[in-house]
């Protein structure tokens, strides 16, 4: 049974067997527009909690989006190379950015679930 | 700008009721994008008529027995050959030739002029032309008017239903329609359009007609600016500052031949030599390789990797659909089809120097 996580960075962590796939919530897609481009990260690359995972840019801008835990990466969504509007689309399903092999369930504890999100942005 | 300076439009609470999403520009809070997003925003001023909120901009009447000579002095212009209602764009420069602000300066009487300034230049062009226009007889008046921008293959159309003829106004034209109106065939996409300044009142009433037109859409600041690179026109702030010239700055056209030569502007001297020389870089297009927008700010190397220049502005072409920028080169680089590499953050992107504009203008000329 997947669980769901929320980052006050507006992300969300979907958890299943130790490994998380994680994308940008449909509130955070909505900010930034229509997306135009998605640099997606090497697979094997080694994330601490905070670094830039993926580069997402909009129309006018470029925003890094930030491993929400410790983590491998394990996947990326390719599907955005030639469709990155499906994160506008679809930011909580076929919008997602990549998967990541949690290095420590524990970080997981610190994120929000649902509710508190909703109540985050208000 | 602190948030307590911030400037807000006479009409904000409509682009509040249209769901505009604002951002700050120029000390301005501005609509960035309206609910149908930039992207179809764009695309829909292409189609058919976009309608901006470009009170941002400021609005000078320039008037007086010694107004052809205070613009000639401001100016790189010779505002005497101007016929009336001919438009024209200039500059301000600075002693060596750097740019303060672009202008569009229409002829609207023998002795009255109307200059339209950048918004975030508006308050240091009002001290500079006033400070000027103390040794001339002439008078400098700032306007207090809502400014809107049509632009698109319909908007003629959707002036006309409402009431506006425009069928004898030509590109980079200007006249006074109504009393305290000015009306100009111009704007800042590449596309057939007007800009119209006019009091608060009136704005309300031709917004709330234009709107009434199926064909009619509000545009945010950030499709004005997707628009306007891909029609390759600068942005001042970015593209052209106080330390580029206009001949760097691939600008010369706008100057007649006979002012570089003999005009008395101010930066005269400059800019000849700067000529002479041969500017050290140049304002090219460039023409990003695959999907990844490159901004401004980016550096840009030449095959060797060594540098070559810098980007100014940079995003995605919607109607290209392309990445599309514009950037400063050496000029021996400066040839459509050289190939140069931008740093982005750390990735070198190949970008071919391209010819301006992205996509063709479609102005009315006859």
């Amino acid at each position: 049974m997947a669980t769901t996580y929320f980052t006050s960075d507006h992300e969300w962590l979907r958890v299943e067997g130790g490994i998380a796939t994680v994308g940008i919530t449909d509130y955070a897609q909505e900010q930034l527009g229509d997306l135009v481009f998605v640099e997606l990260p090497e697979i094997g690359k080694k994330l601490t909690k905070g670094d830039t995972a993926v580069v997402v840019e909009s129309v006018k801008a470029a925003s890094d989006v930030y491993a929400p835990v410790d983590g491998e990466i394990t996947e990326a969504n390719g599907t955005l190379s030639s469709d990155p509007s499906l994160v506008n689309s679809a930011a909580t399903g076929a919008g997602w950015l990549w998967k990541m092999k949690l290095a420590d369930e524990s970080q997981l504890a610190g994120l929000m679930d649902e509710a508190a999100y909703n109540a985050h942005i208000g | 700008m602190t948030g307590n300076d911030t400037k807000h439009l006479p009409l904000e609470e409509i682009h509040v009721a249209a769901g505009a999403r604002f951002g700050a520009f120029a000390g301005w809070s501005m609509p960035l994008t309206y609910p149908a997003g930039v992207m179809k925003e764009h695309l829909h001023t292409r189609e058919q008529a976009g309608l901006f909120d470009i009170s941002h901009m400021k609005l000078f009447e320039v008037s007086g027995p010694e107004a052809v000579a205070l613009l000639n002095r401001a100016c790189p212009l010779d505002a005497g050959a101007l016929e009336i209602s001919q438009s024209k764009l200039s500059f301000f420069l600075n002693d060596a030739g750097g740019i303060l602000d672009d202008l569009i300066i229409t002829r609207l009487g023998d002795i009255t002029f109307m200059v339209v300034a950048n918004a975030g230049n508006a308050v240091a062009d009002e001290k500079h032309l006033r400070a000027l226009a103390a040794d001339f007889d002439v008078r400098v008046e700032p306007l207090d008017r809502v400014f809107l921008a049509i632009q698109g293959p319909e908007a003629w159309a959707a002036l006309s239903r409402v009431g506006i003829e425009t069928g004898s106004l030509l590109f980079m034209h200007g006249v006074e329609p109504r009393k305290n109106w000015f009306m100009s065939r111009s704007g800042y996409t590449g596309e057939d359009g007007f800009e119209i300044g006019l009091p608060e009142a009136d704005a309300r009433d031709l917004v709330a007609k234009l709107l009434g037109d199926e064909r009619v859409l509000w545009i945010g600041l950030a499709a004005r600016d997707s628009l306007r690179l891909e029609a390759g026109l600068c942005l001042h702030g970015q593209d052209i500052t106080p330390e580029t010239d206009p001949a760097s700055a691939a600008l010369m056209w706008a100057i007649p031949k006979d002012i570089r030569a003999s005009g008395t502007f101010i930066g005269a001297d400059a800019l000849r030599a700067a000529v002479e020389r041969g500017p050290a870089q140049k304002r090219v297009g460039l023409r990003p390789e695959g999907r990844q927008p490159v901004r401004g700010g980016a550096a840009l190397f030449d095959a060797d990797g060594k540098p070559a220049g810098h980007v100014t502005s940079g995003g995605f072409g919607p109607s290209a659909g392309h990445p599309v920028a514009m950037g400063y080169v050496a000029a021996p680089l400066a040839k459509p089809g050289t190939r140069v590499f931008a740093d982005v953050r750390g990735t070198k992107i190949p970008v071919d120097i391209s010819s301006l504009p992205f996509t063709p203008h479609r102005y009315r000329k006859g």
